[in-house]
């Protein structure tokens, strides 16, 4: 357990990505079976475990403490969790046990009948030292936040074994805790695993961004181009009764779309995009990403929360019809394949992803400059006779966007970065101006911390050293008034109503397209603008 | 004479009518005692000042020769008397040259502890215990959360983490007394002889501890002339916390953030100051060390001082030890030299 609870203190206050892929790979390297593969698991959250309530836990330590003392201890510590890892105080004879390992503990977690909890979550408790007792807490209390994604724990599995993540990926998803033969493979011990492979998670073929001098290369004929909406990009599978609906970084969340997930009755692999609404076929309208956001990330999902935001798939590719794997047959094929399996599908759940006829490049720039659907934020452009290539192969698929939107806003606090800019304030808190009390004032709007050169974020620093008014702790807040400020010209991608800010407003990754040194803040945009952009 | 008329708290430091000097006061006084060289407790334009050879060193070092009027030298362990009122000073364990002082008359002994720890210190005199009436103890860590694990452990972190990321300048913000010199002969007893690099607000202070006896190894000024920016790659570079923030740390191709400090034991702490390696050393007494000190000692009656006092006031309470919170002003207890 000393290896993971040092792990994981490590990680969550590491921000670079490639510092938290040596780490992790470094412990894979260390760490015997099974401990690396549950702590794997845990990272990844794909570990079921028993939880244990903060109720418990309180009682538990306050049979050992007073409780003022524990009350002092909680306010300042602020998190239940990290209180009893540091406030617990184990019996002297307790102390010189070797600590047990990480899979030790698990095993006894599994193994407990709901009547010996208590008393095994006391025992561990005192057999852990206070960063174990803290890595053991969050994981009983759910609590397990440290700032890695399941994608990223793979890409280091990648680079620990030396293979494409890509193979991970593909894997992934027919493997469970704690992945023995996962890394028998990867230290070159054992032949690769090879799970059922329907239901598995299979790469996705991904799009290039159209740039200057592409399309000129390439006929319009040899293309077809359909609509870029604004959902995410989904795979889901179904094989007999397992039925999987993944993210494109092959995430499971089937959880989170059970009206997906019944109404899949087909045999295949489906691509496409999900969506709120209701899909064409039945006469459906497509509804907001912001509507989307209300379904993502729940574990559970409401009644009220189906009813109300309703989803469906609109398809555009077909990986496997029925057992047979079609991903080497042109776009074309594959498609004709996906429309009859669409056909026999739920109409109000699924539909196609229409054509968008077009004959030259400039009639396409033109559609895609006034899309018929505020949903959609571009056109797709996809080789007609190209296999389903996985991973991001330029050539056979175009994403082309609508242009972002963009706001000239006032800077008004900043805050230091972390790891490489650690010395630099590159963190900004953006503001547009609101009438308030019969004045115009400042109204915060957004933050952005990318976007911009390095000679722009010495430009951005220096500002901020010299123009401060006040500090709270890393952030300063700085001149921003009509006359005296810094403009900054903020692209993003959409915008959408949200209680959670004061200004009502809530934008889309907001970055920092250019610095408007020759404006004024009085120059800058008024809410009432960013309100209108609200689709 | 009651101990609260020996010696009481006032605007200026605590005070002690009968002896006409004050400890560690907050501002300008004719008389001061100094328990130890932290600018929170020894702070310049006294008339006459009172103190170890070295707490009387260091502030000439960070204040100037004439950082008083006059100055006395109190050797530990001798019994001085100043207009009737007894006073002596014995180790406490903090930094190099602090002590506690003993203040008496009659029968009544009280002992300012001034800021102190229990654990081993490679770089100044152990804390030694004083029988007394009153103990006046600080209480920066006076919490149960504060549990200080062993320092080998912590420098052991900063080992592991030179050889896994020997592409990045490992930046350690240590107190410029006491703690960075700790620290690098921390360093030093794993077997560590490469240079550590410092920032030049530790040069002078180093330079004492060196004359002192204290081998901290080779040290060089963490300049770019020592090298370029390449030549800080998997070096330890020892410097003032508060100069991570500035623009001196922008020399540093690929600064991986550390503090060494009794406040790092608290995750929230670390991320908020955006510090990535955690070295949880202290120059206090953590909660176990306040407890086994006042059990050890066993005065009639605890005072407590800058920090937490509530906690440790309410521990007194349930052994039935007598306590009071001391309300003094001008220490700091976060943020300040801990
Ligand atoms: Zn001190
Ligand atoms: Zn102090």
């Amino acid at each position: 357990m000393k290896a993971f609870a040092a792990l994981l203190d490590r990680l969550v206050l590491t921000p670079q990505r490639n510092a938290k892929i040596t780490l992790l790979t470094d412990y894979f390297r260390a760490t015997p079976d099974p401990d690396r593969g549950y702590a794997l698991a845990a990272i990844a959250g794909t570990l079921t475990l028993k939880t244990v309530k903060p109720a418990l836990l309180r009682e538990l330590v306050l049979e050992r403490m007073d409780e003022v003392l524990f009350r002092y201890s909680y306010d300042y510590v602020g998190d239940l969790a990290e209180t009893i890892a540091l406030v617990w105080q184990a019996p002297e004879d307790m102390r010189a046990n070797r600590s047990p390992p990480l899979g030790e503990v698990i095993d006894a977690l599994q193994a407990a009948g709901r009547t010996e909890v208590r008393s095994l979550v006391r025992t561990l408790l005192d057999r852990l030292d206070a960063s174990e007792r803290f890595a053991f807490l969050k994981l009983v209390t759910g609590g397990f936040r440290i700032g890695v994604s399941a994608r990223l724990a793979r890409q280091a599995l990648a680079d620990f074994g030396g293979v494409d993540a890509m193979e991970i990926e593909t894997l992934w998803h027919g493997l469970d805790p704690p992945y023995v033969a996962l890394f028998e493979w990867l230290e070159g011990k054992a032949d690769k695993p090879e799970p059922e492979s329907r239901t598995i998670f299979h790469p996705v073929m991904l799009a290039h961004p159209v740039e200057d001098r592409d399309l000129a290369g390439i006929l319009p004929t040899d293309y077809a181009a359909e609509w870029k909406w604004d959902g995410i990009r989904i795979q889901l599978s179904a094989n007999g009764g397992n039925r999987r609906l993944y993210s494109r970084s092959g995430d499971d969340i089937s959880h989170a779309f059970p009206d997906i997930v019944e109404a899949a009755a087909f045999e295949g692999v489906i691509d496409g995009e999900l969506l709120i609404g209701t899909a064409s076929r039945a006469g459906g309208t497509t509804r907001s990403f912001s509507d989307l956001q209300q379904r993502l990330n729940r574990k559970a999902v409401s009644k009220a929360m189906l009813t109300e935001y309703p989803a469906f798939v609109r398809a555009y590719d077909l990986l496997f019809d029925g057992n047979e794997d079609v991903r080497a047959e042109s776009f074309l094929a594959r498609r004709a394949r996906l429309a009859a399996v669409i056909e026999q599908l739920p109409s109000d759940r699924f539909d196609l992803s229409p054509l968008v006829p077009f004959d030259s490049w400039d009639e396409l720039e033109r559609l895609r400059a006034d899309p018929p659907d505020p949903v959609i934020e571009g056109v797709m452009i996809k080789g007609l006779q190209t296999s389903y290539l996985p991973g991001r192969v330029k050539g056979p698929w175009f994403k082309w966007k609508r242009n972002p939107h963009t706001v000239d806003a006032v800077m008004m606090y900043a805050q230091r970065g972390h790891g490489k800019r650690s010395s630099y304030y590159s963190d900004f808190t953006f503001g547009v101006w609101t009438q308030a009390e019969g004045r115009d004032v400042l109204v915060p709007v957004g933050k952005a911390y990318f976007g911009f050169t390095d000679e722009e974020l010495e430009v951005l620093d220096r500002f901020v050293r010299n123009n401060t008014v006040e500090r709270f702790g890393p952030v300063r807040s700085v001149l921003a008034e009509p006359d005296k400020g810094f403009v900054l010209e903020v692209a993003f991608e959409g915008i959408a109503r949200s209680s959670r800010h004061k200004s009502g407003v809530a934008m889309r990754f907001p970055r920092i397209a250019r610095l408007r040194q020759d404006k004024l803040p009085r120059e800058a945009d008024r809410l009432d603008t960013l309100l209108a952009m609200i689709d | 004479m009651k101990p609260d008329q020996l010696l009481y708290p006032t605007p200026k430091g605590l005070y002690c009518e009968a002896g006409g000097f004050y400890i560690d006061p907050v501002a300008p006084v004719d008389r001061a005692l100094i328990t130890h060289g932290h600018s929170d407790h020894a702070r310049a334009g006294h008339g006459h000042v009172l103190a170890t050879e070295e707490t009387l060193d260091i502030m000439a070092i960070r204040y100037g020769a004439d950082f008083a009027g006059s100055r006395q030298v109190a050797t530990l362990g001798e019994v001085m008397t100043i207009n009737g009122v007894t006073v002596h000073f014995h180790p406490a364990g903090h930094v190099l040259g602090s002590a506690q002082i003993a203040v008496e008359t009659g029968p009544t002994r009280i002992v300012v502890s001034g800021d102190y720890k229990r654990r081993r210190d490679p770089t100044c005199l152990p804390f030694e215990p004083v029988s007394c009436d009153v103990f006046i103890t600080e209480a920066t860590f006076g919490l149960p959360v504060f549990r200080h694990p062993a320092d080998t452990g912590e420098v052991a972190k900063l080992m592991t983490s030179l050889a896994q990321f020997p592409e990045r300048a490992h930046l350690v913000g240590a107190y410029s007394l006491g703690k960075a010199q700790r620290v690098i002969r921390l360093i030093r007893e794993t077997g560590y002889d490469a240079p550590i690099y410092i920032h030049g607000a530790l040069q002078r202070l180093c330079d004492f501890y060196v004359e002192r006896g204290i081998d901290l190894g080779p040290l060089e000024p963490a300049t770019l002339a020592s090298g370029g920016k390449r030549s800080f790659a998997g070096a330890i570079v020892v410097g003032p916390p508060s100069a991570f923030a500035d623009r001196w740390a922008r020399r540093f191709a690929d600064p991986l953030p550390i503090f060494a400090s009794g406040w790092m034991l608290v995750r929230q702490r670390a991320k908020q100051r955006g510090v990535e390696l955690p070295m949880i050393i202290s120059d206090h007494c953590d909660w176990d060390e306040l407890i086994a000190t006042i059990e050890g000692i066993r005065p009639g009656e605890v005072w407590v001082t800058h920090g937490r006092e509530e906690a440790l006031v309410r521990w007194c309470a349930l052994q039935g030890l007598p306590a009071k919170p001391l309300h003094l002003v001008g220490y700091e207890d976060e943020g300040g030299e801990a």
